[in-house]
């Protein structure tokens, strides 16, 4: 996030002249229009507001927001962020990724931005697949995949990206999924931390993975597999009947029981968002035997990267006047009469 | 030079010029050696070029043949250009620096070798059967063997070094013995090793000691015979202000002061790699100048961060040598297409692959002109020299902001290590080229971030800027709108708008002129890059024999300057020496349909004056 003057807007003033390309039904739109009336309601300034984006389906996201827009290449995206903040802090960077672009062609920029802490917003779309080149599998897909390459099934075991940010010093860890009606509040939760806010969004791929996440997202039954995780409150789910405790002995997560309302007799933990442990076994939770966890799993601001290099510029010129002409002259000279 | 300097140095000692040769193991601070040689050397007013030449291992195994470090300086009371050819003295540290070295120096020259190295375990490492010192092998040469490691541990032993620290001091000994052989200066060493070793100041006394005794060994030994004392008086030069500048100084320099004339901060990303890291390693100096350097993660990392600072409004440069920017093409490709300004530095060593890390070669030609997927035309401009580096940077910093455009500059391993003197030049000499970013809609209601001025370059769009809004990317834009458009004739608008941009950039530059020589007549010697040094002594000898030939050395690669295909077909026969394998050649042949000749090079080291000079003969005949 970025501190800034406070603008009126609406959620049409976000939206471009441009028809959007996504196929019908995807989860995009509806992660499009979380954000554009997110936009309004944090008082952003189009004007001041840039996304970039990556390649693949989630990377032409910028195409479709009225404010600056760079769609850059495969799996940089963080690299132009990088750049964009440093050589100008005030903008307010919100940067959209996929499964493959930050995760497997893009993994190596990912880390590095989330372990410099740059200070953006960072989606990433997760839908289980590559979709703009046609369903192959990625690196998120679950064993057994099958896809136009892995017609036997993929045998590659997936990785978690909020487990990978957490990994790689990410301070600020959250989820959510495309047509949840919590999406807008993870949104804000991320654009009010300073630093670089990694947002996992679980994204409906219509065409080449359909409904891989109704498990958890399909409103039916969603109460007893969603964990929405709030600053401050016990983790309960199921309409409270159930709860997630720290078993001591195993130093694990298990699911209780909450009989009465008494989650306190249970053991069921508190969430609290500075607490790094807990946050990874919370992105950890095998799904099936636990609920999904989601909201913000893990918030603990510490100085943002271009705060810290720019200081170190600031510093490095204190008391130094530019002056080329003795810049040119320097070291050992001698004059020729 | 180096043969006029053997006809002068058999008769009165006084060369116009002198080639020495510091050989020793890479730990044996022979770099050192050799720099400070070259400073005092240059305040001493002579002009000179060096080539220092070290192994790619940071310190490899002792006394081993692949482990020496050489530095050659070439200087002398008349113009010079090249680090000489064969040198007149070699000082050889151990036997495999002897080794490694002998072969090249100049029949009759001077060999300087420290016997305490020549034992029989370094004997063995060198591959020497028997002692080269004792079994007249070297009977070719002049031969003064004394035991440096004994007199350098005799001079500093009052200061109670460990036996290690104290051999250390043995360079400053055997530079103090060169300075008395050349006459040069102590005092400039006095307060480097002041200043290197201000919290170690029995180090720097030590060093001192070193220094002085290795100068007073050559002063009052009375050696008869090959120890004598050289002469080279000053050269003549302009009247001004001189300092020494290696390519890589004066790229950086040449970068800042760019920026400075483009009214812009400037963003440096780079990633570690030999030899293009003293850019970075330079920069990181200068930030007074507005200058963010951002030490990133990758290749790839570098150049997009320097991209995206671009698109955010500050001068974007990034550097590397070839297998770096081989990382970068893709986004090269991204900046052509979004039409942001960025300057690429590619300092060229030998390839393929990782190929040669600290050897030059200029073998990266093919990739900087056409290295990069679909239609992408770009700019790419050549540094001559280590001085001339400066003038190049500006340059490419100026097509880069005028053309919106990302423009390469290459350089190589030779220029980025290389030294020379340099008049230091008056910032107010240069033009201003300061940018203007659009800051309000350029079509009455309508913004058209694609349009484009007379020179096709389209406006530069700050985000932050109110009302400008807009969207760009690597997919296919609209004339004029931006908009995606994948539509057949917009592509080919579009195609044909960047060509015609980057060959309009040849109306911005200069004629190419002649550097010696005449506008036609036999034969043409067309150069780029740092061969100019060799090519211009070789011209230069060979008109003096009567040999018609002219010198022609190209900085703008592309576009090349429009009179370059004219001028060239003035001549019978045009000759194109390059070190790779004929990439210029097949530039000029495809682009004026001229029959060039190539004249290659690809071992890692530059070419002598010599094999030009015959090359020329045999051609002209």
């Amino acid at each position: 996030m970025n501190e800034m003057t406070s603008i009126t807007t609406t959620l049409k003033d976000w939206e471009t002249d441009q028809e959007v390309r996504w196929c019908p039904g995807c989860g995009d739109y509806a992660i499009l229009k979380a954000v554009q009336r997110t936009l309004p309601e944090l008082g952003a300034d189009p004007a001041n507001t840039v996304f970039v984006s990556g390649i693949g389906c989630s990377s032409r996201f910028p195409y479709y927001v009225e404010s600056y827009g760079f769609h850059t290449i495969h799996g940089r995206a963080p690299a132009f962020a990088t750049g964009i903040k440093l050589a100008n802090p005030e903008l307010d960077i919100w940067l959209v990724t996929g499964d493959g672009d930050g995760m497997s062609i893009g993994g190596n920029h990912t880390m590095h931005m989330l372990r410099r802490n740059l200070n953006c917003q960072i989606m990433l779309f997760n839908n289980e697949i590559y979709g703009l080149t046609k369903g192959q599998y990625s690196p998120t897909s679950r064993l057994g995949t099958n896809s136009p390459t892995t017609p036997m099934g993929s045998v590659d075991r997936p990785m978690s990206p909020c487990a990978f940010a957490l990994g790689a010093g990410a301070r600020f860890v959250a989820r959510g999924f495309d047509v949840s009606k919590e999406l807008s509040g993870v949104l804000k939760a991320a654009h009010a931390h300073k630093g670089a806010a990694f947002v996992e969004i679980f994204q409906n791929c219509i065409v080449y993975n359909k409904d891989v996440f109704n498990e958890f997202a399909a409103p039916k039954g969603a109460e007893d597999r969603q964990l929405w995780l709030r600053e401050g409150e016990p983790m309960l789910f199921a309409k409270g009947t159930q709860g997630i405790a720290l078993d001591v002995e195993k130093l694990t997560l298990k699911v209780v029981d909450v009989v009465d309302g008494n989650w306190q007799a249970a053991g069921v933990i508190v969430h609290n968002v500075t607490n790094k442990a807990i946050a990874h076994m919370l992105v950890d939770m095998p799904f099936g035997a636990f609920p999904m966890a989601l909201g913000v799993i893990y918030d603990d601001p510490r100085p943002s990267f271009e705060e810290v290099v720019l200081g170190q510029d600031a510093k490095a010129r204190e008391g130094k006047v530019a002056n080329l002409a003795k810049l040119l002259a320097q070291g050992q000279t001698w004059t020729v009469e | 030079m180096a043969t006029l300097a053997a006809e002068a140095e058999t008769q009165q000692n006084t060369p116009d010029a002198v080639v020495v040769r510091f050989a020793g193991d890479s730990g044996d601070g022979m770099q050192l050696t050799g720099g400070q040689f070259t400073l005092s050397t240059a305040l001493a007013g002579n002009d000179l070029a060096t080539f220092p030449d070290f192994p790619a291992e940071i310190r490899a195994p002792q006394g081993t043949l692949f482990g020496v470090s050489a530095f050659q300086i070439n200087f002398g009371s008349t113009a010079i250009e090249t680090a000489g050819d064969a040198p007149d003295v070699l000082v050889a540290m151990n036997p495999a620096a002897l080794k490694t070295n002998v072969g090249a120096l100049k029949p009759g020259g001077l060999i300087i070798a420290d016997s305490g190295e020549f034992n029989k375990r370094n004997l063995e490492k060198a591959k020497y059967e028997n002692n080269p010192l004792e079994d007249g092998s070297l009977a070719r040469w002049d031969l003064l063997a004394f035991d440096i490691s004994a007199l350098t541990m005799e001079s500093v032993k009052r200061f109670g070094l460990g036996n290690k620290e104290a051999l250390r001091c043995k360079n400053m000994w055997t530079l103090g013995l060169a300075l008395w052989m050349f006459d040069r200066p102590r005092e400039p060493i006095y307060d480097w090793l002041k200043g290197k070793f201000r919290k170690a100041p029995e180090l720097a006394e030590a060093n001192i000691a070193a220094l002085d005794a290795g100068h007073a060994y050559g002063e009052t030994a009375e050696l008869s015979g090959p120890l004598k004392q050289y002469h080279v008086g000053p050269v003549k030069s302009d009247p001004g202000l001189y300092r020494t500048v290696t390519g890589a100084d004066a790229i950086s320099l040449g970068l800042v002061a760019g920026a400075q004339l483009a009214n812009l901060p400037m963003f440096f990303g780079g990633y570690p790699i030999t030899p293009a890291s003293a850019i970075l390693h330079n920069l990181v100096k200068m930030k007074e100048f507005g200058v963010t350097t951002f030490q990133a993660e990758d290749e790839i990392a570098a150049i997009c961060s320097a991209i995206g600072a671009s698109y955010a409004g500050q001068l974007g440069v990034t550097s590397s040598s070839g297998p770096g920017i081989a990382l970068k093409g893709e986004a090269m490709g991204l900046a052509i297409m979004t039409e942001l300004p960025l300057v690429i530095v590619n300092s060229q060593r030998g390839g393929p692959s990782t190929g040669l890390p600290t050897k030059t070669e200029q073998s990266d030609l093919y990739q900087a002109v056409y290295g990069r997927n679909g239609d992408a035309p770009m700019p790419v401009i050549a540094a001559r020299s280590p001085a001339d580096a400066f003038d190049v940077a500006i340059e490419a910093c100026r097509i880069a902001v005028q053309y919106m455009t990302p423009v390469i500059l290459l350089t190589d391993g030779y220029i980025a290590n290389a030294a020379e003197p340099w008049q230091v030049p008056n910032p107010d000499d240069f033009t201003p080229f300061p940018v203007t970013f659009l800051t309000e809609k350029n079509a009455g209601d309508t913004l058209l971030p694609y349009k484009r001025d007379a020179k096709g370059a389209r406006p530069w769009i700050k985000p932050g800027t109110p009302g400008l809004m807009h969207r760009i990317g690597g997919i296919e834009k609209q004339v004029d709108t931006g908009h995606l458009d994948y539509s057949p004739a917009n592509h080919q608008a579009m195609t044909d708008a960047r060509k015609a941009k980057i060959d309009g950039i040849a109306n911005s530059i200069l004629d190419q002129e002649v550097c010696l020589g005449n506008t036609g007549g036999k034969l043409a010697v067309v150069g780029w890059g740092s061969t100019y040094g060799p090519i211009h002594q070789a011209v230069r000898a060979a008109r003096k024999k009567g040999v018609d030939v002219s010198h022609i050395h190209v900085r703008h690669i592309w576009p090349m300057p429009k009179n370059l295909g004219d001028l060239l077909r003035g001549f019978d026969k045009v000759l194109v020496p390059e070190m790779n394998t004929g990439q210029f050649k097949t530039v000029l042949r495809d682009q004026f349909l001229i029959d060039a000749k190539p004249l290659t090079k690809t071992s890692g080291q530059p070419f002598t004056i010599a094999e030009l000079e015959a090359a020329i003969e045999a051609m002209a005949e």
